[in-house]
């Protein structure tokens, strides 16, 4: 019975990195993504559509940045469930290129630990082309198994 | 956008049958390789049902409650002029494969900044017990007239 690692509070400074990834999107992704969400917006996977509400090309949508960014931070607790909280804030937009895709970088660092509690907080930093996408990108994760479902 | 949204609550959505290839489907979807969201043997020895969605797998239930809002007669929300500002996703277990989950949204905010609009949307998911699994909030706003 284990459900991912155990981690001692002791063990986590604020500041350290404890995973991280990167992610190769392509046209593809996105249209798997809207498949598998249900979200098809247009401006996810059609050019045209995208330059006639203003945007320079088909951007990724959001929800997929959030949802890839913390795979890293459950591969390192070993599981899903352990994410407790996760709120993120879509600051620039992810373009896809029908060629060459978008290629989006994630760190995640110790944010803030509660020993008390047996959680902490990681923070995301998500970039792309250099600059980051997302705001305020954080998970609050369980330091110890806790599945009961 | 019509300010007295604020605090109202809509009729909970019909349950939504959590399929096991769909949270198979979309973890693949979100690069995700966990063994827990796609190996039932996995899943079960870590002491779940069956296999564990990933945390944002619950927006395709959230989904459902935000076109309750946007299709709402007097809300005056346009749909083209949306943007998703920010997203949140608090847990009380994680959604695994076999539940049968109902949303209810309400909205929580409506703030006006610089011609544009801002509503905060709150949707309880509970699970066919009613016992809570998971709050989605959305931002969304709303682009003034340019």
């Amino acid at each position: 019975m284990t459900a991912g690692i155990t981690i001692a509070a002791d063990e986590l400074t604020a500041g350290d990195v404890v995973a991280g990834g990167h992610f190769a999107l392509s046209r593809d992704s996105l249209v798997r993504y809207a498949g598998a969400s249900g979200d098809f917006n247009a401006i996810h996977y059609r050019d045209d559509v995208a330059a006639s509400v203003g945007l320079p090309g088909v951007l990724a949508h959001g929800m997929l940045t959030m949802g890839l960014a913390v795979q890293p931070v459950v591969d390192w607790i070993g599981d899903p469930g352990r994410v407790l909280d996760y709120q993120v804030r879509f600051t620039r937009p992810v373009l896809v290129d029908p060629v060459d895709g978008a290629e989006l970088i994630v760190s995640a660092k110790v944010g803030k630990v509660d020993a008390e509690a047996g959680t902490a907080r990681i923070d995301l930093t998500v970039t792309f082309n250099g600059d980051t996408v997302l705001g305020k990108a954080q998970a609050v994760v369980s330091l110890a198994p806790t599945a009961s479902v | 956008m019509n300010p007295e949204l604020v605090g109202r609550v809509f009729a909970p959505t019909s349950p939504y049958l959590v399929g096991r290839e769909k949270v198979r489907e979309f973890a693949a979807s979100v690069f995700a390789t966990s063994p827990l969201n796609t190996d039932v043997e996995a899943a079960r020895a870590a002491g779940y049902a069956d296999v564990v969605a990933p945390p944002t797998f619950a927006v395709v239930v959230q989904e459902h409650t935000l076109k309750q809002l946007l299709s709402e007669p007097d809300a005056g929300i346009d749909f083209s002029r949306v943007v998703h500002g920010d997203q949140r996703f608090t847990f009380s277990r994680p959604i695994v494969a076999g539940d049968e989950l109902t949303a209810t949204l309400s909205v929580a905010s409506i703030k006006s900044l610089g011609g544009h609009s801002m509503v905060t949307a709150e949707s309880t998911i509970v699970d066919v017990t009613g016992a809570h699994v998971v709050t989605a909030t959305s931002t969304l706003v709303v682009r003034g007239d340019e």
